[in-house]
């Protein structure tokens, strides 16, 4: 009974090792389904929804010009306070303004003081402290940040990761000014000759 | 005595209790197949396990502190990483406790969106564990196959997650996104190719007699010993009780679904084994249902949680299922914009500590086997 139980246990021992090469081969045969990452990249629709860094979003009409209007409602909202945002202050009045300003204050006349821009002047974002959560961007008022496509970024450096955006915007806006340059080249022309 | 012993407190401590003749050895923190850094004590008398001793808190990073520190709406990345493998179910289980706690309604939509996205983190969980479990095992080609359909659910979860791995999509009040049309479309495809993978692992691994051999009638852990522990999700369900959060307590709606709940009652590695590969079947059908039920409306209330948002004084508890037992969370508030406490019931805690009696008397090559079937994530056990 044992000798029969044992020459069983290596017959379906075999059986299951030619199951399992079938589908070796089988798979063998298939297309491949990896890809070599440096040579060849996934395709943008692959990438459709996945986070990367932060960006500014730009004026509609000005696109190196952030949409951004400094409420501070992102840095408020970042879970890991990776976003930190200098406003813009009030420009200090001219010598002219002063004297207008305090001769109105002697007429006893409302005085207008000149008020700050709603834009901010520093937009520093740290990406090594991002949780890509997407909170600032739920909550910003304007739309005026995103997620990037940049997903292969990386770096070795520390503070490559210390980003500012007001920089990489303007970078970005200037180059899709210039690639709209090229693109109609006979438009600047016409302006320069009627310059 | 010596000034220098070698060791620490958890080996000086464990010594005390040694018999004679016997070899105390660290399996891990860096062994590959406690997946992390899991530390485990253990006795042996040649091959045979005499004693073992989990040793926990090398990933101990104080979720629950921080969660004293940040609003409500700000725990929510957190909730992300704690299991990093089924990261939607407690991210199910804080939206829920929260939503319990301010009485907030959810539109149904939302809840739909929540168990489409949850059912398929969950399939991508136990694919993982069923790669990873037979690499431990030393089988090493199932992986490639497991993660060929894992990235096709990683593809598709990306889109309205926008991760691929720590998901912290679920809002209070809602989901982030909404799911539209193409991805209910792909998600109806996606239904019948996994089911027509699943044949093919059954083939290969399931009806493999190596397999077989390694992990049938090993590591046995009866109804008491998992009630004793409080160890919950398929531990539980190998050892043949009907035990589903999803079912006993029906959160969501999951009580909308026909589907059943995997039961063995092996008790041994191979039952737990066979629960999961049944739990991917089930949440199969369960995403089929609800791609086909799903109803329109919106998937966020109109009145959204600001970031600096206050929930009510009180008391609130919510479990929900994740992919390796009951995950529950207790919050307590005191009506300020941070939780007071928060409490987070990891079932990978109670589940490992089924461990230290279970692998008593058994072979060390053994001891891999049942700590692989009992599916650890240690960063949930450690949180």
């Amino acid at each position: 009974m044992t000798a029969i139980k044992k020459i069983w246990d290596n017959v379906s021992g075999l059986w299951s090792l030619v199951v399992g090469l079938k589908i070796t081969g089988k798979a063998f045969m298939d297309k491949q389904v990896t890809l070599h990452y440096p040579r060849e990249t996934v395709s943008d629709s692959q990438l459709e929804g996945f986070r990367g860094p932060l960006e500014l979003v730009g004026k509609p009409k000005v696109p190196a010009s952030p949409k951004c209007i400094a409420c501070m409602m992102c840095v408020s909202a970042c879970p890991s306070g990776c976003i930190s945002i200098t406003k813009a202050k009030a420009p200090k009045p001219t010598e002219a303004e002063l004297q207008a300003m305090k001769e109105a204050e002697e007429r006893g006349e409302k005085v207008v003081k000149p008020k700050a821009p709603k834009e901010p002047t520093k937009f520093m974002y740290d990406f090594s402290l991002c949780s890509l959560c997407g909170s600032c961007v739920e909550n910003c008022a304007v739309g005026a940040i995103r997620f990037s496509d940049n997903v292969y970024f990386a770096s070795t450096d520390r503070n490559a990761f210390k980003m500012d955006l007001l920089y990489r915007l303007e970078v970005k806006g200037q180059r899709q000014e210039q690639a709209k340059a090229e693109s109609a080249p006979q438009e600047p022309e016409k302006s320069t000759k009627e310059g | 005595m010596n000034a220098f012993p070698e060791g620490d407190f958890y080996t000086h401590h464990f010594e005390k209790g040694a018999r004679e003749n016997t070899m105390i050895l660290n399996m891990g923190p860096q062994h590959p197949s406690t997946h992390g850094v899991l530390r485990v004590i253990l006795e042996l008398d040649g091959e045979y396990i005499v004693r073992a001793e989990p040793v926990l808190g090398y990933l101990h990073r104080m979720h629950e502190k921080m969660a004293e520190v940040k609003s409500w709406v700000q725990f929510m990345p957190n909730m992300g990483r704690v299991d990093y493998l089924h990261p939607l179910a407690w991210n199910h289980a804080w939206v829920g406790a929260v939503e319990k706690l301010a009485e907030i309604e959810v539109p149904e939509r939302a809840e739909y969106i929540r168990v489409i996205t949850s059912e398929l983190n969950r399939i991508s969980s136990h694919l993982l564990w069923w790669g990873a479990y037979l690499l431990d095992l030393g089988a090493f080609t199932p992986i490639m196959y497991a993660f060929d359909d894992r990235e096709r659910i990683l593809d598709l979860m990306q889109k309205p997650t926008g991760s691929r791995l720590t998901y912290s999509s679920f809002r209070i009040g809602g989901v982030m996104n909404d799911l539209d049309d193409g991805f209910l479309k792909d998600c109806a495809e996606l239904v019948p190719y996994l089911r027509s993978r699943l044949p093919m692992y059954k083939d290969l691994v399931t009806e493999n007699v190596i397999l077989r051999k390694r992990i049938e009638d090993v590591g046995h852990m009866d109804k008491d010993m998992c009630m004793r522990y409080g160890a919950t999700g398929p531990l539980i369900r190998g050892a043949g009780v009907k035990h589903d959060t999803r079912i006993i307590e029906p959160y969501s709606v999951y009580d909308k679904f026909d589907w059943e709940v995997p039961v063995y009652k092996e008790a041994d590695a191979m039952a737990r084994y066979m629960v999961r590969m049944d739990e991917i079947e089930q949440s199969l059908r369960i995403v089929e249902q609800a791609v086909a039920m799903i109803p329109d409306g919106d998937f966020m209330i109109k009145k959204r949680p600001k970031p600096a948002w206050k929930a009510p004084a009180g008391e609130a508890y919510f479990a929900s299922e994740s992919a390796r037992g009951k995950v529950g969370i207790h919050i307590v508030s005191d009506g300020s914009k941070t939780p007071y406490r928060v409490k987070l019931r990891a079932p990978g805690f109670s589940n490992l500590n089924v461990f230290a009696e279970c692998s008593k008397g058994t072979m060390l090559a053994d001891a891999v086997a049942i700590l692989g079937s009992l599916d650890m994530v240690i960063p949930e056990i450690d949180r």
